[in-house]
C-alpha cells in the first residue's frame, strides 16, 4: 500500500500568539483545533480521528478528546519530538487508508515562555550515563556543526546565511517573533552560545501552537479548498547505536527523505518550496544534504549567498521565517513546517515570498537531539486540480 | 574545571557493575560474545546483534575526541561536551575537563578522569587531554 493520494490536508492553522500568559495549554490546543477546522470548512462534529503528542497536557488523547468534546474512532499519540506533527500527517493518512477515520485532527500547543514545561521524561535507559553531562540542544547540535566543519570545511559564515534567508522572509510575517532582517555579520557578532553556534544560529522560543486537518480523498473533494495531497512520506530514527560508526554529519533524514521521495515518485529537483526544520542553522544544512538537494558536504556552498531566499535563490525555504525567526511553539517546529508548505501550495503565502506556480513542496523535520538520539519525518505534498 | 552540580547516577541491575568499577577508577564497557563487538552505554542485550551473551571488559581509559562543543552560557558554563572514541571501539558522550577549552580539538588524545558527584554516589567518567 502506498500513501500517495491516500489523504489530503484540508485545514491548517498557526496560532498567532507568541506569548500567552493568560491562556492555558489545553485552551491553545482548542483554539488551534477550531482554527484548522474553520480553515477546512469542517466542524468539530466531523472529526473522527485525533492525533496529539506529549505537548498535550494530561493523559494524551484520553484527556484531550474529552476536553475538546470530540467523538472519535481513532487516536494516535506517536511521539517523535519536534517533527512529530509531520509524522502525524503520514500516520493520519495511514489511518484513513485503513478505513479507521476520515477526518483526522492534529494539534500542538504549549507555553514554554509562560510556564515551566517538562521537555524530557525521566527513566530513559541512557539517563545515568548522560544526565550529568549537561548536554543541551546547543551543545548537541554544536557538536554536529563542529564535526561538519572538520570534515567538509563548512564555515560559520555559510551557516549564518540560513538565518539571513529566514530573516528576509520573516520581515513579511506580521506575527514573526523576530521580524528584523539580519546580515551574516549580525549572526557572527551575536554572542557564542555553544561552539560554533551563536545566538542567531538558534531558533526562537515561543508560546503558541498549530493544528492540521487531514481528510479522506472523498471528503477533500467536497470542500471548497485547494486540494493538497500527501504524495509521499518517510520516517526514521537514529542514535549513537552503542557507540560504533558514529557520524554526526548525517541525520535520520538521510532515510526519511529518500523514502518520501521514492513513494512520491519525484526528486529534489522537482521541489518548488521546502519547509526544513530549523531548530538551529546546522539542522537545515544537514537535512538539505540528507534529502539530496546537494551532496553530503556541499551544504555550506548550497545555502550561501541567499540561495534559500524566495525570489532570488534556487530553493525557497521557510517562507514564514521558520523557527529561526517566526515561531517554534513548545520547542516543536514540525507543525509550522507543514502549515507554511500548505500556504505555499494554496498560493496563500505572503505575496512577497509566495513561490510562483508552487505545486510540489517538501516538509521535513528532526525531533529530539541531533547529536544524540533523534527522529526524522518527511512529507511530500502536492497541489492537485 | 566547572562548578556544575553533577546529578548522581542511579545504578540499576543492568549497570551496577559499571558504577562499582567507576568507584574503583576503572572504565568498563561491554563486549558481545556472539558478534564480538563492543558497546557503550552498557546493556544486558547486545544492541548490535541482540545476543544476551554480553560480557564486561576493562578499558584502558584512553581515546580521542570525535567532536566537542563548549557551552558558553548558562549555569556552570563554560564546560565542554564531547564524544570520545575509546581505543576499544565505542564512542561515548562525556565531558572534557581542561584548563583551556579553546585548545580542545577533534582527534586530540584524552584519558578518563573519574569526577565525583554526590557523597556516597559513584563518580562519572569524564576525559582530559593526555599529559595535560
Ligand atoms: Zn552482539
Amino acid at each position: 500500500m502506498s500513501l500517495r493520494n491516500a489523504a489530503y490536508i484540508a485545514g491548517a492553522f498557526e496560532h498567532p500568539t507568541r506569548l500567552a500568559p493568560d491562556k492555558t495549554t489545553p485552551q491553545l490546543h482548542a483554539e488551534c483545533a477550531a482554527g484548522a477546522l474553520a480553515d477546512a470548512g469542517l466542524s468539530i462534529e466531523d472529526v473522527d480521528g485525533y492525533f496529539c503528542a506529549t505537548d498535550a497536557p494530561g493523559f494524551g488523547p484520553i484527556s484531550m478528546v474529552d476536553y475538546l468534546g470530540l467523538r472519535v474512532r481513532h487516536t494516535d499519540s506517536t511521539e517523535m519530538g519536534g517533527c512529530t506533527y509531520i509524522q502525524h500527517v503520514a500516520h493520519a493518512a495511514e489511518a484513513i487508508a485503513a478505513g479507521k477515520c476520515k477526518v483526522a485532527l492534529i494539534t500542538l500547543a504549549g507555553r514554554p515562555r509562560s510556564e515551566n514545561v517538562m521537555r524530557f521524561r525521566p527513566g530513559a535507559p541512557e539517563q545515568a550515563f548522560e544526565q550529568w553531562i549537561g548536554l543541551t540542544n546547543h551543545t548537541s547540535y554544536g557538536m554536529c556543526a563542529v564535526r561538519h566543519m572538520h570534515e567538509f570545511g563548512t564555515t560559520s559564515e555559510q551557516l549564518a546565511w540560513i538565518k539571513v534567508a529566514a530573516s528576509h522572509h520573516a520581515q513579511h510575517n506580521e506575527h514573526a517573533m523576530l521580524p528584523k532582517v539580519v546580515s551574516v555579520e549580525d549572526v557572527l557578532e551575536s554572542p557564542m552560545i555553544a561552539d560554533p553556534l551563536h545566538r542567531l544560529d538558534c531558533c526562537v522560543t515561543t508560546d503558541g501552537g498549530g493544528a492540521l486537518v487531514v481528510v479522506a480523498p472523498e471528503i477533500a473533494k467536497t470542500l471548497n479548498r485547494p486540494l493538497i495531497a500527501l504524495r509521499g512520506a518517510g520516517e526514521a530514527t537514529k542514535g549513537p547505536s552503542g557507540g560504533l560508526g558514529l557520524d554526526l554529519t548525517v541525520s535520520a533524514a538521510a532515510r526519511s527523505g529518500p523514502a518520501a521521495f521514492a513513494e512520491a515518485g519525484v526528486t529534489p529537483a522537482d521541489i518548488k518550496y521546502a519547509s526544513i526544520y530549523d531548530s538551529f542553522t546546522i539542522t537545515v544544512l544537514i537535512q538539505l544534504e540528507d534529502l539530496g538537494f546537494c551532496a553530503k558536504g556541499e551544504g555550506g556552498k548550497f545555502v550561501a549567498d541567499g540561495n534559500l531566499i524566495s525570489g532570488t535563490g534556487k530553493l525557497p525555504f521557510n517562507t514564514d521565517g521558520g523557527g529561526l525567526c517566526n515561531n517554534h511553539p513548545m520547542f516543536r517546529g514540525g507543525i509550522t513546517k507543514v502549515i507554511e508548505a500548505v500556504r505555499q501550495l494554496r498560493g496563500e503565502a505572503h505575496p512577497a515570498v509566495q513561490v510562483p506556480n508552487c505545486d510540489l513542496a517538501v516538509a521535513t523535520g528532526i525531533g529530539g537531539s541531533l547529536g544524540a538520539r533523534h527522529g526524522a519525518a518527511t512529507v511530500i505534498l502536492e497541489r492537485q486540480s | 574545571m566547572s562548578d556544575r552540580k553533577l546529578p548522581a547516577p542511579q545504578p540499576n541491575a543492568e549497570t551496577e557493575t559499571f558504577w562499582d568499577a567507576a568507584s574503583n577508577g576503572v572504565l568498563k564497557i561491554k563486549r558481545c560474545g556472539d558478534c564480538n563487538q563492543a558497546h557503550y552505554y552498557p546493556r544486558a542485550i547486545c544492541p548490535h546483534c541482540g545476543s544476551a551473551k554480553t560480557e564486561w571488559i576493562d578499558t584502558a581509559g584512553n581515546g580521542e575526541i570525535y567532536s566537542v562543543s563548549v557551552m558558553r552560557r548558562g549555569e556552570g558554563a563554560p564546560f565542554a561536551v564531547a564524544y570520545v572514541t575509546l581505543d576499544e571501539g565505542p564512542a561515548m558522550l562525556t565531558n572534557i575537563v581542561a584548563d583551556d577549552f579553546d585548545s580542545l580539538a577533534i582527534g586530540q588524545r584524552v584519558e578518563v578522569v573519574f569526577t565525583p558527584t554526590e557523597d556516597g554516589a559513584p563518580p562519572v567518567p569524564m576525559f582530559t587531554p593526555r599529559g595535560g
